[in-house]
């Protein structure tokens, strides 16, 4: 029976292949968008989730809070109430904390031979390469020695060497000068990407106490990097840097706390939140593409009905009940749908790999959407079907047979 | 084999009733060869659909090889059309770009029958109405009327029935090819099979050896002839 409904079905589509290809587009277009859509989506959540995590991981960041004068908030950032014995406190008092970087940074004009590009200095110690991901491509990362003796050093990152020595030169051992002062480049980074934020690839790192004697001339921290022992802890490591910091700058009520903690989880939930609203807002584009061409195939299957009405008579008069008219009619139509769905998956994995290539965004092809448009293209055979199956299904065989 | 007692049937078109059947009351044996005829408006074209079961009388009774078959559900009536009527149309009806070997054997699909077992049926009943072999896998669209008719005839002996029903097979055939295919008629009447046949000419009613006249709905006369 099946079959016998199958061998029908081709036979019937195949007689009329300029038009059924025609109808076939319309599915195409709609599912194939459909799956670049939200290909592109899942590409830019994951290129935006890899760039966070590039960061570090299970990252939790303390930063000063806004400083008030009078009642008025001068701002996240402006206080100046994080020092490096904050820092140590953390390390060796909170548990599960893997390793704690603090943070002097401010942006300086540099110069090197004739070169000069105002960029992120970043004063910290060696901890920093573990909690922030940092390897080395040329040379090495400052000791705990040079931090002691403040050693005028200087790493650069892949952009700021870039700017100031030319692509791919090796600048280890030639100076540079940062606010006037000389330091010397011992080694450069790994690229790592853009990370939205702050690209590292711009930064220039030297040792904490140099940038407090030299640059800026104070002891303040701009913040302090943690990296937790895991994902689990990540919670109540931020719950008892909260108390301990509480605690040492002698502040009873948490609403009024000097200071602020970021955790990476929650940068990573907004981002992704984004990009989803983003993936939705392309989707249902699509969506509405899949639509028309869902009506496209009711609007063929209704010319069908009609141009085939004394087929259809016939069929009624040699016996063939109800039920076979009305199953032949929606199957035709769910093939139309199912191979528009197939070619449409097809053509929509190539966009998204030439959206890939030529557009240079990320896309990624998730089997979740691939199913989802399949489902969707038989959902809409089945419905966009169903009416013009059960009209000729409903026809008169007489009437049928005497139509011109 | 086939008996109609008292068949009425009122068609309703808003408030306006047709009566196309007044009462019509006759009989038909196995391996009887009868012409139904009657000029158009006469009710013969309504006659012919009741004893297909394409159409139900609005009262009256119809037995079907002893079975009353006038209220049935649509299901049953395509099963009784499948199992126990074979038509032959007017304008042959077959399906455009399909081969005649697929025309004859579509009364058979969704029979649960193989296909192999399909094809051999199809064969052996264009054979039985003497089609050229090599016209088997021909386009039907591609055939003459006369070879058409025989593909439309062999349509509706595939499924061995107890009846043909043939209306107006002769309509759209010329003088000689309505003999032809009349002549086909007799054979497979001398065969065993009952025909009956709709008809408004005279000429072709002639071939048959029963002539019942249907005229306002009703039966004006019923002569059966020994002619050949």
């Amino acid at each position: 029976m099946l079959i016998d409904l199958f061998r029908e079905t081709i036979r019937s589509l195949s007689g009329n292949k300029a038009r059924s290809s025609l109808t076939i587009l319309g599915i195409v277009i709609g599912i194939a968008s459909v799956i670049t859509m939200v290909a592109i989506g899942q590409g830019a959540k994951s290129t935006i989730e890899s760039n966070i995590e590039a960061i570090g991981s299970n990252l939790i960041i303390v930063m000063p809070g806004s400083q008030r004068v009078g009642g008025i908030s001068q701002g996240a950032g402006s206080s100046q109430t994080l020092t490096l014995e904050d820092a140590d406190a953390i390390k060796s008092q909170v548990q599960n904390v893997k390793a704690a970087a603090p943070e002097a940074s401010r942006r300086y004009q540099v110069t090197a031979k004739g070169n000069n590009t105002n960029t992120q200095i970043v004063g910290t110690l060696r901890d920093y390469l573990a909690v922030r991901n940092i390897t080395m491509n040329i040379g090495s990362f400052f000791s705990d020695q040079q931090t002691k003796s403040s050693a005028k050093v200087a790493i650069l990152g892949p952009t700021a060497r870039d700017d100031l020595f030319g692509v791919n030169v090796n600048p280890v051992g030639q100076s540079i000068k940062i606010k006037n002062v000389d330091f010397q480049v011992i080694g450069v980074t790994e690229a790592k990407g853009g990370s939205g934020f702050s690209n590292p690839d711009n930064n220039i790192y030297v040792p904490l106490a140099t940038v407090q004697h030299f640059l800026a001339g104070n002891s303040y921290l701009s913040n302090v990097s943690i990296t937790a022992a895991d994902q689990a802890s990540m919670t109540s490591v931020q719950q008892q840097i909260s108390d301990l910091l509480l605690a040492r700058h002698k502040i009873s009520d948490p609403t009024q706390a000097d200071f602020s903690i970021m955790n990476q989880n929650d940068i990573i939930a907004t981002a992704t939140s984004i990009t989803s609203t983003f993936t939705i807002l392309l989707s249902s584009i699509a969506g509405i593409s899949l639509l028309v061409g869902g009506i496209g195939i009711m609007n063929m299957m209704l010319t069908n009905v009609t141009e085939r009405t004394r087929e259809i008579g016939l069929r009624k008069a040699v016996g063939i009940r109800k039920v076979y008219i009305n199953l032949q009619f929606l199957a035709e139509a769910v093939v139309l749908t199912f191979l528009g769905g197939a070619i449409g998956v097809l053509l929509g994995w190539a966009a998204s790999l030439a959206v890939n290539k030529f557009v240079s965004l990320n896309t990624r092809i998730s089997l979740s959407a691939v199913l989802l448009a399949f489902g969707v293209s038989a959902v809409v055979g089945i419905v966009f079907g169903f009416y013009p199956a059960r009209r000729a299904a409903n026809l008169n065989p007489i009437e049928a047979l005497r139509y011109e | 084999m086939i008996e109609c007692k008292n068949l009425k049937k009122v068609y309703k078109n808003g408030d306006v009733e047709t009566v196309a059947l007044r009462g019509v009351t006759f009989k038909i044996e196995k391996g009887e060869f009868v012409a139904i005829i009657g000029p158009s408006g006469s009710g013969k074209s309504t006659l012919m659909h009741i004893l297909g079961v394409l159409d139900t009388p609005t009262s009256g009774k119809y037995f079907l090889e002893g079975k009353e078959v006038s209220r049935r559900s649509e299901d049953e009536l395509s099963d009784l059309r499948r199992e126990k009527i074979g038509f032959v149309f007017q304008s042959f009806n077959l399906l455009p770009r399909t081969t005649v070997l697929q025309n004859v054997m579509l009364p058979l699909v969704y029979s649960g029958m193989p296909i192999k077992e399909r094809e051999r049926k199809a064969r052996e009943t264009l054979k039985y109405v003497s089609l050229e072999e090599n016209k088997f896998l021909n386009l039907s669209n591609q055939l003459s009327g006369g070879q058409m008719q025989r593909v439309a005839v062999a349509r509706a002996l595939v499924n061995n029935p107890s009846i043909i029903l043939a209306d107006e097979p002769t309509g759209n055939l010329d003088t000689k090819t309505s003999h032809i295919v009349m002549k086909t008629f007799q054979e497979l009447n001398s065969q065993g099979h009952t025909i009956v046949l709709i008809t408004h000419e005279m000429e072709v009613a002639q071939f048959t050896r029963r002539i019942i006249s249907v005229r306002d709905g009703l039966i004006e006369k019923d002569t059966k002839s020994n002619a050949h």
